[in-house]
């Protein structure tokens, strides 16, 4: 046997996989690129005949071809315990599949769904959608049914479906890893939304970070265009504001305006992209529309999760974590299972400290909270968010002050300007949470001493009572913020305030 | 040098599709190594749109400069995992490598966040760094 697979996702790249595959090459071996298993602590990844060998370094390789390399060894892939504990339905061809080949893609139950959804009416498609229990995988979590119901009955000469790829939170990579290791199941979810609420063109909005993903979806898009016809693609590229992610601030983008969110009501779903109705969806919701569109796909997803968390979760294991990777379950997991028994605790060896789920916006939480069940509403009803399903987990040296800091600054570079809330309020945010950890609290400025500046102290504010303006702030920002940059940011800061207030400084 | 024909040309490329903006100012950025007031006012009077529009679309996005920085470009992510990951104690080194020769930019995610500290140059990708890694990464860009 001289065949080997190694995976050519950017994540492998990064980590030396084109080293280790020319090494490989230059043996006289053939080297099969594939997509990633997800197993990233194990990257660059080797497999012959389903063993493999992780992570390989050029030096190791010759070790491997003699039958060596023991060390390295991690047996029958698919059987490792990471993968055995998963459930996956979008990514059930990672690591098995060739991310260019259509003919990988169709021997693996590709295109099924499109095919059953173009013999079935759009109003039946929709029913499907909803029944299935699909809920906008971008964060909201908003019924990804009800959405296209919606773009289907809005009256428009012209409508589109619109890919939310601008996957800017940190601590995610899951729609990167789909876009790269299974750009035809995107596709394909994308025909179906196409057919199912009567949109002839879409457009995948892929963050300018991705140069990779962006040309392997350019490529798949021209190779699958004759299948999806008449329904056309064109990938778009984002220039570098995470707020691009928020949809009216991506379907400004796209028109080729500043991405600056816009207020709703109009709901894009009547008056989006160029003013037309638009189906708006991340890449994990639309990547997850094929399997419920093939024969009994809709109630095999609904009879997954729990309430009204419904199917698979792609969660992204990252930060300091021993085991990180892509690991798609069911809904109702905890934190503990995740951290702990998939995950093996931190890199360092040290204590784990806080997790972020959800990205930037996402509320740091401590280890007494671990055993919140992986559901929408349970992690709202304890002050967090599910957001995109990133897992960041920090050990016992993070300083939660400087993580409640960073939080208020990224969201000042980030904003895109239009609301007060956001655009300012996290400025002096910073300046608030500076003031609060060097412990000195204010006194009265220049203009907060003018005579007509009634409601303003003139006693200076101590650090108590500039703890309490931070804590206003936070609720400026969260209830009057249009979207979700402004709206979002006082969770981290309000949670790391409230479980590490030592790291505030001297109180 | 690049002259308003080889613009026109980039903004021919695009001006037929819906939302050309965005596609016609990454090529221009690509081409041109930055986006000039001049080159802003002939975007403009391409897509009927008024110089002010282009300006503001342009001074918007972080991809887009005013002025070209012919400088090599090193990439580092500062966002949450690469945090939890130690970046924050290899900047110091990585500034001290890069002096004035290359530009250190600071990116918020590269989709590296399990492997961090991570780093780009151009379309290259770096994962698992370290302060002695990182420095010569710098180094050879």
């Amino acid at each position: 046997m001289t065949t080997v697979r190694i995976s050519d996702d950017s994540l492998a790249l990064a980590c030396g996989a084109d080293a280790v595959a020319a090494a490989f090459v230059d043996a006289g071996w053939t080297v099969e690129r594939a997509s990633s298993w997800g197993m990233h602590w194990l990257e660059p990844l080797v497999e012959i005949t389903g063993i493999g060998w992780g992570p390989v370094t050029v030096g190791r390789v010759a070790d491997i071809i003699a039958g060596g390399a023991e060390d390295l060894c991690i047996g029958p892939i698919a059987a490792h315990p990471f993968l055995a504990g998963q459930h996956r339905l979008t990514f059930a061809r990672a690591g098995k599949a060739r991310p260019l080949s259509l003919e990988d893609y169709a021997a693996s139950g590709g295109w099924s769904g499109l095919d059953r959804a173009l013999s079935l009416v759009p109003a039946t498609v929709v029913e499907e959608v909803t029944a299935s229990g699909l809920r906008g995988r971008g964060g909201a979590g908003f019924p990804a049914g009800i959405k296209w119901k919606t773009v289907a009955g809005a009256p428009g000469a012209r409508k589109f479906v619109v890919c939310n790829a601008d996957e800017g939170d940190s601590g995610t990579f899951a729609d990167r890893m789909l876009m790269e290791g299974d750009p035809f199941q995107l596709i394909e979810g994308m025909a179906i939304a196409a057919h199912a609420v009567g949109a002839e063109q879409g457009y995948i909005y892929v963050r300018s970070e991705y140069p990779h993903a962006v040309a392997k979806l350019r490529r798949a898009v021209d190779l699958a265009a004759s299948r999806i016809a008449p329904f056309a693609i064109e990938v778009r590229l984002g220039a570098g504001a995470y707020v691009c992610g928020e949809e009216t601030s991506l379907l400004n983008s796209i028109e080729g305006k500043r991405g600056e969110v816009r207020a709703k009501p109009p709901l894009p779903a009547l008056q989006g992209l160029f003013g037309c109705p638009t189906v708006v969806n991340n890449v994990l919701t639309l990547a997850a529309i094929p399997h419920i569109l093939s024969a009994g796909g809709a109630s095999r997803y609904d009879s997954l999760g729990i309430d009204r968390s419904k199917g698979t979760m792609p969660i992204q294991l990252a930060g300091n974590i021993k085991h990180g990777g892509l690991y798609e379950t069911a809904f109702g997991v905890t934190l503990n299972a995740l951290i702990y028994d998939v995950g093996g605790g931190t890199a360092s060896g040290r204590p784990v400290k806080a997790v972020q789920v959800g990205g930037p916006l996402g509320a740091y939480i401590p280890p007494a909270q671990f055993d919140l069940p992986f559901d929408y509403e349970a992690y709202a009803a304890a002050g967090a968010l599910i957001g995109h399903g990133g897992v960041v987990v920090f050990d016992d040296s993070a300083d939660m002050g400087a993580q409640a800091r960073f939080a208020m600054q990224f969201c000042a570079a980030e904003s895109c300007g239009k609301c007060t809330p956001c655009r300012i309020g996290s400025t002096r945010g910073v300046e608030l949470i500076d003031r609060i950890r060097t412990g000195g609290g204010t006194a009265v400025d220049a203009v907060e001493a003018l005579p007509q500046m009634r409601n303003a102290g003139k006693a200076g504010r101590s650090r108590d009572e500039d703890l309490a303006l931070l804590e206003d702030l936070c609720e400026a920002m969260e209830l009057g913020s249009l979207c979700a940059l402004g709206g979002f940011t006082p969770y981290p800061v309000r949670s790391a305030l409230r479980h590490w207030p030592d790291d505030f400084g001297p109180p | 040098m690049h002259t308003a024909a080889d613009l026109a040309t980039l903004i021919d490329r695009h001006a037929a599709h819906d939302g050309p903006l965005l596609p016609i100012l990454h090529d221009v950025q690509a081409v041109f190594g930055c986006i000039s007031p001049a080159a802003e006012a002939q975007i403009a009077r391409a897509l009927n749109l008024s110089r002010a529009e282009v300006h503001g679309v342009v001074s918007f996005y972080h991809d887009f400069t005013a002025t070209p920085d012919p400088r090599p470009c090193v990439e580092l992510c500062r966002a949450e995992a690469c945090q939890a990951r130690g970046v924050d104690a290899l900047v110091d080194a990585a500034e001290a490598a890069a002096g004035e020769r290359v530009r250190l930019k600071a990116v918020y995610c590269l989709g590296l966040c399990s492997v961090g500290p991570a780093a780009r140059v151009g379309d290259a990708l770096h994962a698992r760094l370290d302060a002695a890694s990182l420095a010569r990464l710098v180094q050879s860009a």
